[in-house]
């Protein structure tokens, strides 16, 4: 006790930026660390280091150490924390990370409120208006996230609900946020009314704007909610001036723009149209391609599947959420077994936006112990699917379907696949033959040579060909 | 001041966005989660205006909210860490394994 109030009083404005300077470097080499499986523990590790000396260096300089409240509520806090992090299973990461996004922002935008309200910092113009843009962006990724959470965990339901006039609403709502701004800089006097307004106004536009976004469309609203939790943190920094919010919120927010990106890219999607409300693929856009109708198809096998199988040297596999549904991991990592026993080489093909979030699929395959190695992007392994022997797609069909890079006018075309069509013979574990989530039919289903198609729970049909291997 | 905190601001988002483009995306769910733990950076706020909010006597209602920012903001942190470092060692375990 003694050594940290003498510590208090050496702690003078220049220590403590040095120290925040030393402990954002440490953020960014643990981010450096992350590249590299091998040593992306040790990373993590050092960011959250980083974070706990932050916080006692918060409590050292402001000489907060008898406040018995703020050591409760940390304490709580780590507490469910602990308890989220143990319980989760690795199906559901994309609802906690949406739920912790929510929970940041929220905590993020209470700071603001504070700082609105003038405690914890200076009036200002340059205060009032961060901490109302901060109080924004807050709430939106509060109820944003909440809404997103709350339909991966099918607590709310998973089809995208779209009002009357939907984008015309989220437009009025997005300018009255914004109006919120200067006002409250100008009459500074009905300041309460733009805080209450600001708050009001961004919680419904979190609303509108996850509540018309379906299931495929989560990786790239995770992103985005994820990128806007770490910028409410940074403008909450620039409301109290604090040196390391402003640092690692800023850090935070370049991380999930970059990914928001990179799903964007995968999913053929333009940002603004996400951010506009145009989530969703038209429905009636399989009418308009001519593709037989995928009704016409009767589940046909060309290929004797054990046939084809007994004989394959080189195998890839191509997994999708489908399988993650039906909790056929297991099995499929049976299934390769199997096939390696027999001197096969299987290679995982995994999409950029297979599963939930961004790298999704990737945890869900280590989890069932499959190799990280094993594991290929989509630019390695698609010189590979033409010489392979055979390809084996589990519970995958927009990320496989040629009609991206054949149907001009489609909602995929453009979007980069797996080109698994290039693979003289491909087994299709997949429920039934209905187009994906953009709605255009799989020219793959129709072919007809080198095809088997295992129709029902990917579960079942994976025991039923692994049986009589 | 302003003007220090706003070129932070904007020299962090840089280097990080340049450090993050160096993740494979095999990674991209424990950098998510990881980055998810960051955000709760927010907690160091939440502890200052707490503080100075009771100290200026809002005691109720200041420790109210206060608590339940730090509190929010500590899920954020703990959990996200706790998770990503469980995931990790899932991927790293099976490479050890491996070799």
């Amino acid at each position: 006790m003694i050594n940290v109030i003498f510590l208090t009083s050496i702690i003078t404005q220049e220590i403590y930026y040095l120290v925040c300077g030393v402990l954002a470097v440490l953020v960014l080499a643990g981010i450096f660390f992350m590249s590299k499986v091998k040593t992306a523990v040790l990373g993590n590790r050092l960011s959250a280091i980083a974070m706990i000396f932050g916080i006692i260096l918060v409590i050292v300089r402001y000489e907060y150490l008898l406040k018995w409240v703020l050591y409760a509520s940390l304490v709580v806090g780590t507490i469910i924390g602990l308890i989220f992090a143990k319980k989760i299973k690795m199906i559901e990461m994309p609802q906690m990370v949406a739920l912790l996004n929510g929970v940041g922002g929220a905590a993020s935008g209470i700071v603001a409120i504070f700082a609105f309200l003038e405690i914890g910092a200076d009036k200002s113009v340059f205060t009032t208006t961060t901490s109302l843009v901060a109080i924004l962006v807050g709430f939106v990724t509060l109820f944003g996230s909440l809404v997103a959470a709350g339909k991966l965990h099918k607590v709310l339901p998973q089809k995208p609900v779209v009002l009357k006039n939907h984008q015309l609403i989220s437009i009025i709502l997005l300018v009255l946020m914004g109006a919120m701004i200067p006002l409250g800089v100008i009459c500074s006097d009905f300041a309460i009314f733009f805080l209450i307004g600001a708050i009001v106004f961004s919680t419904l536009f979190g609303i509108a704007f996850t509540i018309r976004v379906g299931g495929a469309d989560m990786p790239i609203t995770i992103s985005l909610l994820n990128s806007l939790s770490g910028v409410a943190g940074a403008i909450a920094g620039l409301a109290i001036g604090d040196v390391l919010l402003v640092a690692v919120g800023g850090i935070v927010g370049a991380s999930g723009l970059l990914l928001t990106q990179i799903m964007c890219r995968a999913m053929n999607r333009q940002l603004i149209d996400i951010l506009l409300g145009k989530t969703t693929v038209s429905s009636t856009s399989a009418s308009q391609v001519n593709v037989p109708v995928t009704e016409s198809i009767e589940p046909h096998n060309i290929i004797d599947p054990i046939e084809v199988l007994k004989n394959a040297k080189r195998v890839i596999i191509v997994p999708g959420y489908g399988m993650a549904i039906a909790q056929a991991q297991h099995l499929v990592k049976q299934l390769a077994d199997k096939l390696i026993g027999q001197g096969a080489v299987v290679k995982y093909a995994v999409h950029p936006v297979a599963g939930r979030m961004p790298g999704h699929m990737n945890v869900l395959l280590c989890e069932a112990n499959v190799e990280y190695e094993d594991l290929y992007e989509l630019d390695d392994i698609n010189p590979e699917f033409k010489d392979s022997d055979v390809t084996i797609v589990v519970g995958a069909n927009d990320v496989i379907n040629p009609a991206a890079r054949m149907a001009e006018g489609t909602p995929i075309y453009g979007m980069p696949i797996l080109n698994v069509d290039e693979c003289s013979h491909i087994i299709i574990f997949n429920f039934d033959l209905k187009p994906g989530y953009a709605g255009v039919p799989n020219p793959i289903y129709t072919r007809t040579h080198g095809v088997s198609l295992q129709l029902g729970d990917a579960a079942k049909t994976i025991a039923n060909i692994l049986s009589k291997l | 001041m302003e003007i220090i905190l706003v070129s932070i601001f904007v020299v962090a988002t840089i280097i990080g966005y340049f450090l993050i483009n160096n993740v494979p995306s095999l990674l991209h769910t424990p950098l998510m989660s990881g980055m998810n733990a960051l955000s709760g950076v927010s907690v160091l706020g939440a502890l200052i205006a707490t503080a100075e909010a009771m100290e200026k006597g809002y005691v109720v209602l200041g420790g109210i909210f206060g608590s339940i920012a730090i509190i929010l903001a500590m899920i954020n942190v703990v959990g996200g860490f706790a998770v990503t470092d469980r995931m990790l060692k899932m991927f790293v375990h099976k490479g050890e394994k491996h070799d």
